[in-house]
């Protein structure tokens, strides 16, 4: 039983109800930095860890707090680990945390956190949260891993810095700006729920 | 310390040429989902102002005056957030006692700005870029009015293209999302012509 609830989480986080393109949450901060494939990985990881630590912590706790302050609360055990998360960064990787500039701080506005917060945590066990809480980073961290690859090889030529495209290569200049950002978060939506609308079909087909 | 710039400059910049939701991301979850709703849109617009103003002008003086000056640079986040939190709940009482007939058009949209990306993000940058007060408020306030525009804006394409015809995949946010690019790729017009930063 605990085996295929955990199986069921996953597959909802990563493609049923994928946190980007069905629910359309925590786009926010991290559009910014998908034009280049390094920051997007770092960011996207420092958001799984801070959304699983908190539906961890905030799934534990949960019959502690008053229903009244719950938001306050939430968004502290958040500021927490995203405070933590901040002061790892620039230990150790100190120019991305340059690069990324206040989006790391934005990590705890990031609705991924408050949704799953809410939405999971508040009735589930510590451990299906923590892991509920990470299947949703990676379903985000694929989405955003993918757009970031699109960006980069486009917009520089390049992937994790690295030279991918011939010399004579003209960069796409739109592909580095924002504008490009948004399109391509609406071909994934397109493309993802174009792809689930055909299955569901097939499956309502083959009921009957 | 960057030399501080005109503060009515930065108020113009931060409305146009650096906006805050279409060059930095911020606030776009309420962004996408209140848009369907002009009157709605326009409210939480005038939220979003009004809040930003008071808590870049808050902040900063916690900044300056007691964060900085006691070392506690690294609870700063937590610092922020609530300051957030206060002025919204105060704010809320207050309208609620000033003007009922106001609080029925902005209060619901109150608590949903606690959790909006573009208030804190607002705060950072003004943190980031070492602002000074007058700037602080002065950028602050353009920000509010940058995304306040913008929503106006997307509100008003959305009620007009609402009964166009859209491939079924696209529907919804993912035709938003289109728009938005191509509204970000009108403001980019803008860039070039001051520096924020």
């Amino acid at each position: 039983m605990m085996q295929s609830k955990a199986y069921s989480v996953l597959k909802d986080n990563l493609w049923t109800n994928n946190p980007i393109f069905i629910q359309i949450l925590g786009i926010c901060s991290t559009l910014a930095v998908t034009n280049n494939l390094r920051n997007t990985m770092i960011m996207t990881l420092g958001v799984t860890f801070a959304t699983a630590l908190s539906s961890l912590t905030l799934s534990a706790m949960k019959d502690l707090i008053p229903r009244k302050v719950r938001m306050i609360i939430q968004v502290v055990v958040m500021s927490f680990y995203v405070i933590l998360l901040d002061i790892l960064l620039r230990a150790y990787l100190p120019d991305v945390s340059k690069q990324l500039g206040p989006y790391v701080g934005l990590i705890i506005t990031n609705c991924i956190l408050m949704g799953r917060a809410e939405a999971f945590a508040q009735a589930n066990k510590p451990l299906l949260s923590f892991w509920d809480g990470l299947t949703s980073g990676l379903g985000y961290m694929s989405v955003l891993v993918a757009i970031a690859v699109v960006r980069e090889l486009l917009g520089f030529g390049t992937l994790f810095g690295f030279r991918i495209m011939p010399e004579a290569f003209v960069t796409w200049t739109i592909m580095i700006m924002a504008p490009s950002a948004f399109f391509l978060v609406a071909m994934v939506m397109w493309w993802a729920k174009t792809l689930q609308a055909k299955r569901l079909a097939v499956a309502k087909e083959a009921k009957k | 310390m960057t030399p501080l710039i005109n503060p009515v400059t930065l108020f113009f910049a931060s409305i146009f040429t650096s906006n805050i939701l279409l060059s930095n991301f911020l606030g776009m979850c309420s962004f996408i989902s209140i848009s369907k709703d002009w009157k709605s849109s326009f409210g939480l617009g005038m939220a979003v102002t009004v809040v930003m103003t008071i808590t870049t002008a808050i902040s900063w003086v916690i900044l300056f005056y007691v964060i900085t000056p006691l070392g506690l640079e690294y609870l700063s986040f937590i610092v922020f957030i609530v300051v957030i939190a206060a002025v919204v709940q105060v704010l809320e009482m207050v309208i609620d006692r000033a003007s009922p007939a106001l609080y029925m058009s902005l209060g619901i949209f109150l608590p949903l700005i606690t959790v909006n990306c573009a208030i804190l993000g607002a705060i950072l940058f003004m943190q980031i870029r070492s602002y000074g007060f007058i700037q602080s408020v002065a950028f602050g306030a353009g920000s509010g009015a940058g995304w306040w525009l913008a929503i106006m804006l997307l509100a008003a394409i959305r009620e007009r293209t609402e009964k166009n015809p859209v491939p079924a995949g696209l529907k919804g946010p993912g035709i938003t999302m289109i728009t938005i690019g191509f509204m970000a790729m009108a403001f980019i017009g803008f860039s070039g012509m001051i520096a924020v930063q």
